[in-house]
């Protein structure tokens, strides 16, 4: 399959990393990391396990904390100001390498938690809302169902339609397909392959990298803290440039 | 998850134990009555627990039975009470900031360490003494209208011990609040980290997220040890009968010692409590396997 490329009009930048330093403790988990995304792009993140991908895009929406450098995101910079971190949650989706619904709400709950209460909606609206994101996400049948009554995948994806109903501008994905059984991981990258092509700014940390191909404008490779290498991805998978990116790429695409 | 009963299938060893469970009890009651020289007789026991009123023309409750409505009420207040200290406390104690979370703590290392009855006894006296008039029951009771007095007597039971009850029922929470409080707090640490994220990442403030996401999982989590102590809440209102509230355990010993029928009242006293605990245990029980088939 090949991917029809979103509609080229590259946007303003949208988040930007600038010298960011990260560490845990003594471990210098982000060194020195430089990125721009701008929106309606689509960037992959990728590299070996350990390198500090999650850690990145939690900096996004401030599940974690840098220390050094400046990271904006959506015009607010964070960390100076205190407000910040609730209202870039909000323009900010993610999703999870792990299966994490809120396990004693109904599906559609899950997707009206949001916006009924950070986003100020009825609950009718909140419905009406989470009901139109179920159906995007192909499984409006399961709204009354509990999350443990739902396969893996159909598990996922409520938890994009989760995040996309506080219809946010920039929507994170960390592995979220790392979970999941073969034959469901296809059913999870084709909604974010919709998703893409409506032209949502997206950054997804996968190994996936026949989706890389398809949908990615940007390849980002990390390894031990650093962004070793960004590039597009026809450039990046016919000729890595670092031996590292190599060394993977022959190491992930051998099976 | 089907549960199936399992068949009643005596073998001989269930058997053995079975027997000799019987020759204790006919040995202790033998030694009673021949060691102990003890005379049996219930006849007196019926009449303390219901008496015929003869002005009224209809039965009425007698000591037991009011002392065994007074430990009701008691242990319902209390648990609903200690599970409002144990719920707040238990949250102030999982907080980010420092003073909550030293306050809660005092709370709970304070009567744990701490025996029921010296408890009691120091806080009845700041009970008594500060916070009933502070609080003005009495005042309220003796002004209150009919209708509100009718409420009142079904709440609290009888007007004229209103104040004693509530002093009772603010004792008893208030120590049994801090065993709700770890084992809330417990419950709450229980809860995967990764669901506080999904619930930040979606925007919801601190507060949403303990109210929506956390806190019901976690009293999710802990329905059975809760159980337990709430049972363990009702058999200790039978601490306050030192603050002479007037409870079962308290008019027990007045009707024993009047009756001179030790035995038989406290094994009826005994097997009132046992009633009631049981009737929890069976209660919390269903409450637990319901919350399980709407769970995950
Ligand atoms: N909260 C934490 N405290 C201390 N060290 C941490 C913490 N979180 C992550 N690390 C360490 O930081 C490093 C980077 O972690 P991170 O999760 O970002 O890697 P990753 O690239 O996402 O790896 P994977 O592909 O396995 O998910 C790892 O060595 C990890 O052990
Ligand atoms: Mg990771």
């Amino acid at each position: 399959m090949r991917f029809p490329k979103g509609p080229h009009t590259p946007g303003k930048v949208v988040i930007e990393f600038e010298g960011v330093n990260k560490w845990f403790g003594e471990f210098h988990v982000l060194k020195d990391i430089n990125l721009q995304v701008r929106e309606r792009e689509r960037v992959v993140i990728c590299g070996p396990s350990g390198s500090g991908k999650s850690t990145l895009i939690r900096c996004i929406n401030r599940l974690e904390e840098h220390q050094e450098g400046r990271i904006v995101v959506d015009g607010h910079e964070l960390g100076n100001d205190p407000k910040s971190a609730a209202a870039i949650r909000k323009e900010v989706g993610m999703v999870f390498p792990i299966l994490n619904l809120f396990p004693l709400l109904r599906v559609v709950y899950n997707c009206m938690r949001g916006p009924s209460n950070a986003g100020g909606f009825s609950m009718a609206e909140a419905r009406d809302r989470a009901m139109e994101y179920l159906a995007r996400v192909r499984i409006p049948e399961q709204a009354e169902k509990y999350p443990g009554q739902l396969s893996g995948g159909q598990q996922q994806r409520v938890a994009i339609a989760r995040s996309l109903c506080m219809q946010p501008r920039i929507m994170l994905f960390d592995e979220p397909t790392s979970a999941l059984d073969p034959e469901m991981i296809k059913e999870v990258l084709d909604v974010m392959a919709d998703l893409a092509k409506s032209g949502m700014t997206m950054i997804v940390v996968t190994h996936e990298m026949g989706f890389a191909r398809t949908v990615a404008d940007t390849m980002v490779f990390m390894d031990a803290g650093r962004i070793v290498e960004s590039a597009p991805p026809e450039r990046f998978f016919a000729r890595p440039e670092s031996g590292r990116s190599k060394l993977f790429l022959s190491r992930i695409l051998s099976h | 998850m089907a549960s199936r009963r399992k068949g009643i299938r005596l073998s001989w060893v269930d058997c053995i134990v079975f027997a000799a469970l019987i020759a204790a009890a006919a040995y202790v009651s033998y030694r009673v009555d021949s060691v102990l020289e003890y005379r049996w007789d219930w006849s007196g026991i019926p009449g303390y627990l219901y008496r015929w009123d003869e002005d009224q023309q209809r039965w009425v409750a007698n000591l037991l039975m009011q002392g065994l409505f007074t430990t009701l009420r008691l242990a319902l207040w209390g648990i609903v009470l200690a599970a409002v200290i144990g719920v707040l406390f238990g949250i102030m104690r999982t907080a980010g900031r420092l003073f909550p979370r030293m306050l809660s703590r005092a709370y709970v290392e304070l009567i744990r360490n701490i025996p029921p009855l010296v408890f009691v006894f120091i806080f009845y006296f700041f009970i008594s003494s500060q916070v009933m008039p502070l609080l003005g029951v009495e005042e309220y009771v003796r002004n209150a209208s009919a209708g509100t007095l009718a409420w009142l007597e079904f709440l609290f039971g009888p007007p004229k011990l209103i104040p004693n009850v509530i002093a009772g029922i603010l004792c008893l929470s208030m120590f049994e609040g801090a065993y709700v409080t770890e084992i809330v707090r417990a419950g709450i640490q229980a809860v995967p980290k990764t669901q506080a994220e999904a619930g930040l990442s979606v925007g919801l403030s601190d507060r949403q997220l303990m109210r929506y996401v956390i806190l019901p999982q976690a009293v999710q989590r802990v329905v059975p040890p809760l159980a337990g102590q709430f049972i363990t809440l009702v058999k200790n209102s039978s601490i306050v009968s030192l603050i002479s509230i007037q409870e079962l355990t308290f008019l027990a010993v007045e009707t024993a010692v009047s009756t001179m029928r030790m035995f038989e009242v406290w094994i009826t006293v005994a097997a009132l409590y046992f009633g009631v605990c049981f009737c929890c245990a069976l209660l919390f029980n269903r409450l637990e396997r319901r919350m399980a088939v709407t769970g995950p």
